[in-house]
């Protein structure tokens, strides 16, 4: 089961700003190691975010994603209290889903 | 174990020395104590050895001044430079410049004698680091003083001149060994601990004292 | 995305110019970069990390770390950090936070710290662990001004053997501490020096370590911070939490007194 995701979201004036920091090595596949190796590629793919169920944000992602990607939206239409769920999925299938209240 | 012992025996040593008063060690008691922690600290990595640590006279006298909080003392500084001066090795065919192109790489290069380093390293210069060399190289550190326009600000138009013999003379001893010319000098023994050899030296030597070199220009 | 595409055309552009703003220019985008950076440290994960360490039960002793005493007290986080290193009654000695989460591993928890942590061991196993502890105790007490302790004669003594050490020069290029970071306004390349000898300012120098490192993607305690201080010295090494490492920490410390902490921060 990977690192969990730190999640904030506030609300303000009707706008929602949600900050993800995730945990993911965001290996390229393009890098080599000492000895002469390619490092194999596992970054994240793809990104949804949702509210109340409804994906409000949805990624698509490379290897030119840096490690451990921090992301940052806006949205309208939540209030105080509601749920933000983010899920990431990679290359390699793994996946990672957490969630965090509307501040 | 050591680590634990060092300290517990170092403060009821100061004690028995001082007995009930509130006086501290002292300043050669904190030496001596410093020296027992390094002993205990340090330990051999890769090709960092632990002689590194040996404190030869220049080391030890300008550390000791620092701690001081006050200037060396003249003599002390004078007894260092003619020491230094001793250890200069001039070229051994008298060329004293090579190849400028090949001094900036050797300037640009940090590489080399720390412990994830092997013997087959080739040492860099490490010379960006501290000083501006060539104007276009904006990356650079202010350690030691600009060496932009070195040779052209020292009328240096001809390196092989008897006029500039004095100069280059003094620049190759400057890399080969600073303390000999300022005992305290922060800069590195480049020659006379190894860092560059003879022919490295040279290249870096052409960067500085070439016309052609883009540091002159 | 569109924020990093401005700010690589900014940086592209300025490589390009070659001109005397060029330098002031270089200076200012990397200042803009690392304002954006503020924002999502990843050390957070690393801290999310340590609280877990410090709660849950661990080691042949199936204990937690709850109460394990930083100096303020068994189980006080907040305030710990800026008050060290510090003097210990239970193990007579002057420790820093990483030699104290060593005790308490191997006093409460019963974890072979001896084997476990060491210098080889960054980023993995027992000793990754003390980092994530110690970025979360750092963070407890971020914001707060540095206070260490010289009312016991033991921290005293670890000042002055700290302030030798600062000015000890060895290795083949003869570099102390004090040669980078001895003066003022001094910077290597492009990064600037805080200078170690007096108060450096908030959140510089002491005051930044644990910080997460965006070059390599790892979060650097101060023992790893002083580690590869002295392999870019061309020193031998030190033992992980040794004496010198601690004293160093003293001396930095007692000199950084005031200074605000802004662990765990952010480095390029």
């Amino acid at each position: 089961m990977a690192d969990p995701m730190r999640i904030r979201a506030a609300e303000a004036g009707g706008v929602t700003t949600v900050r993800v920091l995730m945990s993911h090595p965001m290996e390229s596949g393009l890098r080599k190691d000492a000895a002469g190796n390619t490092i194999p590629a596992q970054y994240i793919t793809d990104v949804v975010a949702t509210h109340n169920g409804k994906p409000v944000l949805q990624a698509t992602w490379s290897g030119a994603v840096s490690q451990n990607p921090f992301l940052s939206f806006k949205f309208k239409g939540a209030a105080k209290g509601d749920k933000v769920v983010v899920k990431w999925t990679d290359n390699k299938g793994e996946s990672r889903t957490d969630e965090a209240a509307v501040s | 174990m050591l680590k634990k012992t060092v300290i517990a025996l170092a403060i009821p040593a100061a004690a028995v020395l001082l007995g009930a008063c509130t006086s501290s060690p002292s300043s050669a008691d904190y030496d001596k104590m410093t020296a027992e922690v390094v002993k205990a600290s340090f330990q051999d990595r890769g090709i960092a050895k632990l002689d590194r640590l040996e404190q030869d006279m220049a080391n030890k006298e300008c550390a000791a001044a620092s701690v001081a909080g006050k200037p060396i003392e003249e003599k002390v500084a004078k007894a260092i430079e003619e020491t230094e001066m001793k250890t200069i090795k001039w070229p051994s065919d008298g060329k004293f410049l090579g190849d400028w192109k090949e001094g900036e790489k050797i300037a640009q290069s940090g590489r080399g004698l720390t412990w994830s380093d092997d013997v087959k390293t080739v040492n860099g210069g490490n010379c960006y680091n501290c000083h501006q060399i060539s104007k276009e190289e904006i990356s650079f550190g202010t350690i030691g003083p600009s060496l932009y326009n070195y040779g052209k600000l020292r009328g240096v138009s001809n390196p092989s001149s008897p006029e500039s013999k004095a100069i280059v003379e003094y620049t190759w001893g400057k890399m080969w060994n600073a303390r000999a010319y300022n005992a305290c000098s922060q800069m590195p023994r480049v020659g006379h601990k190894g860092i560059l050899n003879e022919q490295e030296l040279k290249h870096v030597m052409a960067l500085l004292l070439d016309p052609n070199s883009p540091v002159n220009k | 995305m569109k924020k990093n595409l401005r700010v690589l055309a900014v940086l592209a552009a300025i490589a390009a110019v070659q001109s005397a703003h060029a330098q002031d220019a270089a200076a200012e985008g990397i200042a803009k970069y690392r304002e954006m950076l503020q924002d999502g440290n990843p050390a957070e994960l690393f801290e999310m990390k340590g609280e877990e360490l410090w709660k849950q039960k661990r080691g042949p002793k199936n204990v937690s770390l709850e109460k394990c005493d930083l100096g303020k007290g068994p189980g006080v986080v907040k305030g710990a950090f800026v008050e060290l290193p510090r003097f210990f009654a239970d193990t007579g000695r002057v420790q820093d936070l990483e030699s104290r989460l060593m005790t308490c591993m191997e006093t409460l928890q019963g974890i072979d710290v001896k084997k476990e942590v060491n210098t080889r061991n960054f980023g993995k196993g027992e000793t990754a662990n003390i980092v994530a502890l110690s970025t979360w105790i750092g963070a407890q007490s971020m914001g707060m001004r540095f206070n260490l302790s010289q009312s016991h004669q033991a921290e005293r003594d670890m000042y002055e053997v700290g302030k030798r050490l600062f000015f000890m020069r060895g290795g083949p290029h003869d570099f102390a501490c004090a040669t980078c970071h001895g003066e003022d306004g001094k910077r290597i390349r492009l990064q600037d020096l805080p200078n170690l000898t007096k108060n450096p300012g908030d959140g510089v120098g002491f005051a930044a370590w644990p910080a997460y490192r965006v070059s390599n993607g790892q979060m650097w305690s101060m023992q790893h911070r002083l580690n590869d201080c002295y392999r870019q010295q061309r020193f031998p090494e030190p033992k992980f939490a040794s004496d010198v490492t601690i004293a160093l920490g003293v001396y930095m410390g007692v000199n950084a007194k005031g200074a605000e902490s802004i662990v765990p921060s952010i480095k390029r």
